[in-house]
């Protein structure tokens, strides 16, 4: 809308719908609201660079006497015979398995459900999206006491297992393939004489692959941050991921009480597990958008 | 969510293609969903008795825990955590996507990475942060209370569930606003700009035409809370042996509780019935919360 004032008199810029005039109170209230949303992570970067007696001694917001976030880094990767290393690689293990086996079940489920006919459909899609709103706990429980009689407890795949299931990705990846993929493109490929599997693998995961990135970017974090699952299924520390292993530190020095304080080494290795979490939101963040979009506008 | 299918392509050939390539995904499913929850229903129904090992006793375990009142702490507390948490979690999430799709903030492409970044951190890097952020010995509010003269405990058995709270929105705020920012984008940019000819204020525009379209997403979001507040774990586990004397029990959550009972208590099938009760309960809630929603949109 125009404003008649004086100042937008002289400076002829057309505020269109398209272009508002900006707001400094609304963003002074959204700029708190970052704040709030910041302030842990500017607090866990400042905190990762001092040495323990800094962090019990000094201000929570202010660098601390020396500069030991590279010892913390060192500390963090040598301590306990370096086990941390093993649990980063694990973290990735059960990552990159989990992520791209669930993304590649659900784009193969979800374009047989969009683009197949057969008996049953309808009933497995209404219990899969019912299977969303089952509680993990329900699931765990049962879950453990049946991969402990199958002697699969204290192994990956207890953890990997479960984490190859997204129902959610199921979903979404069936209502993106009823949009994207043309069933005249299919029809022509089966005239041409292509199996159905080349069709689905040359033809269709190609066209899904906007959907196929936000599916395995939210698998990626999904078991990235896992702590229920493998808290439950794994005894064995060289098994464990990041998630178990940093709160296992942390336990160190706060229960005992005659235990090492290791905080520094909490905090420092808080940071690394973050890291990769943080460049992955940054670089791909318009699939976040468009997954969110898809599951939100389509209902 | 309403099936809504371009039709499928008519085939008479091969219709067992389609159940092929499902066959993965779905023999999985059964095996981590179906067989385990059949299994708890079964489970539930066996005490694990000092003398004879398992033993049936039909009913027992949910006759047991509705007289159960550590049971009805926790669940009333997680209930109580939700009916708080998430209107104010979602009125923040609605307000930050108005505020961002309205091109009026200064930064608008800032903002909304920075709201939506917590989601990417775990929930035991999130509990350690605010653990030591807010904790009185290490913290902030230890500064704080050292600066001020005061002695306020965030972590104090009547205020935990509050701090639990702000991690928890922290964390989560950030991933409904996105849902209804994208609700937002999807509304053609033509009926602003009619808006604008006709003369409309942008309260009406927010009223008339942005709210409204709201309306599906906020079904979705306060479904998701509802299941993510019910299930509250991570954040009462991890503070437990982070600070002392913050009040939570071993049966703090229903989630805790029943994690106690399988796994220190060895009480399966007590811990199963809790499970499958809660579990019911959230998909009735669920479903009502859906049925409502559905309602009001065919009321518009």
């Amino acid at each position: 809308m125009l404003s008649t004032s004086s100042r937008a008199a002289r400076r002829p810029t057309l505020h269109t719908v398209e272009n508002p005039r900006k707001s400094p109170l609304m963003t002074f209230f959204v700029g708190l609201f970052a704040l709030y949303c910041l302030l842990p992570m500017v607090w866990l970067l400042i905190n990762a660079t001092k040495s323990q007696t800094d962090f019990v001694s000094t201000f929570g917001l202010a660098f601390g006497g020396e500069l030991a976030l590279w010892d913390n880094i060192v500390g963090v990767f040598t301590f306990q015979d370096g086990i941390f290393a093993r649990w980063l690689l694990n973290t990735v293990m059960y990552v990159v398995v989990g992520a791209l086996v669930s993304t590649f079940l659900a784009a193969l489920g979800g374009y047989a459900l969009a683009k197949h006919n057969f008996f049953g459909k309808k009933a497995f899609l209404l219990v899969v999206l019912g299977s969303i709103s089952v509680p993990g706990i329900a699931l765990a429980i049962p879950q453990f006491l049946l991969f402990a009689q199958m002697g699969l407890t204290n192994t990956p795949w207890a953890v990997l297992i479960p984490s190859f299931i997204n129902p959610f990705g199921l979903y979404l990846m069936w209502v993106y393939s009823s949009d994207a993929v043309p069933n005249a493109l299919i029809e022509a490929a089966r005239i041409d004489g292509a199996k159905e599997f080349r069709i689905f693998w040359q033809i269709a995961l190609p066209m899904l692959a906007p959907a196929t990135v936000t599916v395995l970017l939210f698998s990626f974090v999904s078991i990235w941050n896992n702590y229920f699952l493998p808290l439950i299924m794994l005894k064995d520390p060289a098994w464990y991921p990041l998630t178990i292993g940093i709160n296992q530190w942390n336990k160190l020095g706060s229960t005992a009480g005659n235990g090492e304080l290791i905080q520094n080494l909490v905090i420092t290795a808080s940071l690394i597990t973050i890291v990769p979490l943080i460049i992955a939101f940054l670089c791909l963040q318009r699939y976040w958008q468009s997954g969110l979009a898809l599951g939100a506008v389509k209902d | 969510m309403t099936l809504q299918t371009t039709s499928p392509l008519r085939r008479k050939r091969r219709p067992t293609t389609g159940l092929l390539f499902l066959a993965p995904f779905g023999l999985l499913f059964i095996f981590v969903f179906i067989i385990p929850i059949l299994y708890s229903a079964y489970i539930s129904l066996f005490q694990n008795k000092l003398i004879g090992g398992q033993s049936f006793v039909g009913l027992d375990n949910y006759v047991r825990l509705f007289k159960d009142p550590q049971f009805y702490d926790g669940a009333i507390r997680v209930v109580v955590f939700t009916a708080i948490q998430v209107p104010i979690m979602l009125l923040c999430a609605i307000l930050l996507a108005l505020a961002v799709d309205s091109l009026r903030l200064h930064g608008t492409r800032f903002f909304r990475i920075v709201v939506f970044l917590p989601y990417a951190v775990p929930a035991i890097v999130s509990t350690l942060m605010w653990g030591f952020m807010l904790g009185i010995r290490y913290g902030l509010i230890g500064n704080l209370n050292d600066a001020l003269g005061t002695r306020f405990d965030p972590f104090a058995p009547e205020t935990t569930m509050a701090s639990i709270g702000i991690m928890v929105t922290w964390g989560f705020t950030g991933y409904n606003m996105l849902i209804f920012y994208a609700a937002l984008r999807a509304i053609p940019r033509e009926l602003y700009e009619a808006a604008a000819i006709d003369g409309a204020t942008e309260m009406q525009v927010v009223r008339n035409i942005k709210l409204p379209a709201l309306r599906g997403s906020l079904t979705v979001t306060v479904i998701f809370s509802i299941i993510g507040t019910f299930q509250l774990f991570n954040e009462p586990n991890i503070l437990s042996s982070l600070v002392s004397n913050s009040g939570i029990t071993s049966y703090y959550t229903p989630n805790l509780y029943a994690y106690t009972l399988a796994f220190t208590g060895s009480q399966q099938g007590y811990a199963a019935a809790l499970a499958l009760v809660m579990a019911a309960f959230t998909i009735v809630i669920a479903y009502i919360v859906q049925i409502r929603g559905m309602k009001n949109a065919f009321d518009k």
